[in-house]
């Protein structure tokens, strides 16, 4: 117990700190790769054939690679090769290309969430907004994707605690973030390790049950009463 | 997927077709474009260079790096994968038990290592397990990967299983009940052979998840796929092209994977019984013929 208090008054601040990161990490890689995702469900919903194949083939490559894969090349190429310097400051660019890495992966993801909530839309409300005259952007702004969102909540919301957890894998872009931070502790505070990976733990555990909880009640709530 | 398309829009009529056509060259030239910058921005870093690409073309490079890496992903994924089926077989039937506290315990556990990232339990495994001197040091990245990977995944096929059982009709378990098994026997023999051949499609895109998780490896020190390409790549100094290759095994076989479990959910869809009453359970007992691939929802 005291080898634990100990650890906590040595490392306390940075836990803090690290775990904060990944939380921002999500935040951000969220907010692209929800609005990337939504463009490519459009694309692949689109009449326009061009538009649907570039859709399908960005999903299908960024979905079968490993976001490893992705996340480390955004430092060994993007960076080391190209010298991206989206910031000046040299951790905040490595964060900022790690956002980039977590987007594009994601984006597949919600970009597949949608259109499965597309598909929960029936048949007769496009008729009825072809019917009055909507084409088809306008059907799908005001019929089509305000539906197709409330169907989508659940898969949604497993993609979002998706990327919750794989911001942890943001130690493969040279970010200081928490599983960064542990595999320290651990290397320095053996002594304490199931303590030190129970205490990482249970801070995921506490973000990603109620988000879980939440997603699942919301679209209980929100579903179209058909 | 042509049907699911066409609900959105109307067959077009001429007008509309021409405007189609017209957006559809400006989406080829925009696409165009983005090839073009990206070839353009490779080529002012020497990234086109044949040199740099020629060095996959050696046997040397594929027998000392890509064929072992890959071979030590594959093992790693193999056998997780049948180690997790094991777990979520246990931990299902777990969840599905009379016995309060046989439920409980199952239930802490699955949704503890579903709520946990799997490089948390890798670092913490690779580690702690060297340390405490129950895995030699050489063999500890390994040993990480695969119960890391088996105590996720294992938890996301119990839920598999759980959810396959609970989409069940109710006669089936009825039935067993009154032909005298107990419910553990009706569980074993009845409802989770059944609950797997629905859940068939949804198992093999955990699959997927288990591949490409198993480069997670690479941050832990374990030689497989990737790690192997960043040795090529360093040496070669041809990182970029490294890493594409690597990355374009994974797509194959990963593409490779979800093709089958496609093919199996549509030729499965005819045959599983399925309760009308009850929720759909996740994408796996859709139908294909709604245009979600089956293999939708492998999420890393």
């Amino acid at each position: 117990m005291e080898g634990y208090l100990s650890l906590w008054d040595e490392y306390g601040e940075r836990i803090l700190e690290s775990f904060w990161a990944n939380l921002q990490l999500t935040f951000w890689a969220a907010l692209a790769s929800l609005v990337l995702g939504t463009l490519l469900a459009i694309m692949r919903i689109s009449p326009i054939p061009s538009l649907r194949a570039f859709g399908t083939a960005y999903v299908n490559i960024f979905r079968n690679t490993p976001l490893t894969i992705i996340l480390t090349f955004g430092v060994l190429v993007l960076f080391g090769v190209f010298e991206l310097k989206l910031s000046s400051d040299f951790n905040l660019n490595f964060f900022q290309i790690a956002i980039i890495g977590l987007s594009v992966y994601h984006a597949a993801f919600f970009c597949e969430a949608i259109r499965s909530g597309v598909n929960t839309v029936p048949l007769g409300q496009a008729e009825a907004a072809r019917a009055i005259g909507l084409s088809f952007l306008p059907a799908a702004r005001i019929i089509i994707l305000p539906q197709a969102f409330r169907g989508a909540i659940a898969p949604m919301g497993n993609v979002l605690i998706a990327l919750i957890k794989n911001t942890t894998v943001a130690i493969a872009g040279s970010v200081a973030e928490i599983s960064g931070l542990m595999k320290t502790m651990l290397e320095y505070r053996a002594d304490v390790g199931i303590l030190i990976f129970l205490t990482v733990a249970l801070m995921f555990v506490i973000v990603v049950l109620p988000i879980g909880a939440l997603t699942t009640w919301l679209s209980k709530k929100l579903a179209v009463a058909r | 997927m042509s049907n699911a398309q066409s609900v959105l829009f109307d067959a077009p009529g001429p007008k509309a077709r021409r405007r189609i056509m017209v957006l559809n060259i400006i989406g080829i030239l925009l696409a165009l474009a983005l090839i073009g910058y990206i070839l353009y921005v490779m080529n002012s870093k020497d990234q086109l260079n044949p040199e740099r690409w020629a060095v996959f073309a050696k046997g040397s490079i594929w027998s000392n790096y890509v064929l072992p890496g890959l071979l030590n992903t594959l093992k790693a994924a193999a056998i997780s994968i049948v180690t997790s089926l094991v777990f979520g077989f246990i931990f299902g039937m777990g969840r599905l038990a009379h016995n309060k506290l046989i439920n409980f315990l199952s239930s802490v556990v699955v949704e503890f290592f579903r709520a946990v990232p799997v490089l948390l339990m890798m670092l913490f495994l690779w580690i702690m397990l060297a340390r405490a001197g129950w895995v030699e040091p050489a063999s500890s990245p390994f040993v990480a990967v695969v119960i890391g990977l088996t105590l996720y995944n294992g938890s996301v096929v119990a839920e598999l299983i759980r959810s396959g059982v609970h989409g069940l009709p109710k006669g089936q378990r009825e039935a067993g009940i009154a032909i005298g098994l107990t419910r553990g026997q009706s569980l074993r023999l009845i409802e989770i052979p059944q609950a797997l051949t629905a859940m068939l499609p949804a198992l093999i895109s955990q699959f997927i998840v288990i591949l490409k998780d198993s480069a997670l490896g690479y941050i832990i020190n374990f030689n497989e796929l990737l790690f192997n390409s960043k040795l090529v790549g360093t040496g070669n100094s041809n990182m970029l092209q490294a890493l594409v290759i690597c990355a374009l095994i994974f797509i194959l076989l990963n593409f490779a994977l979800s093709k089958l479990a496609e093919i199996v959910s549509r030729r499965l869809s005819s045959r599983v019984p399925r309760d009308k009453k009850a929720a759909p359970a996740p994408s796996a007992t859709m139908p294909p013929d709604v245009g979600i691939p089956a293999a939708g929802n492998n999420l890393g």
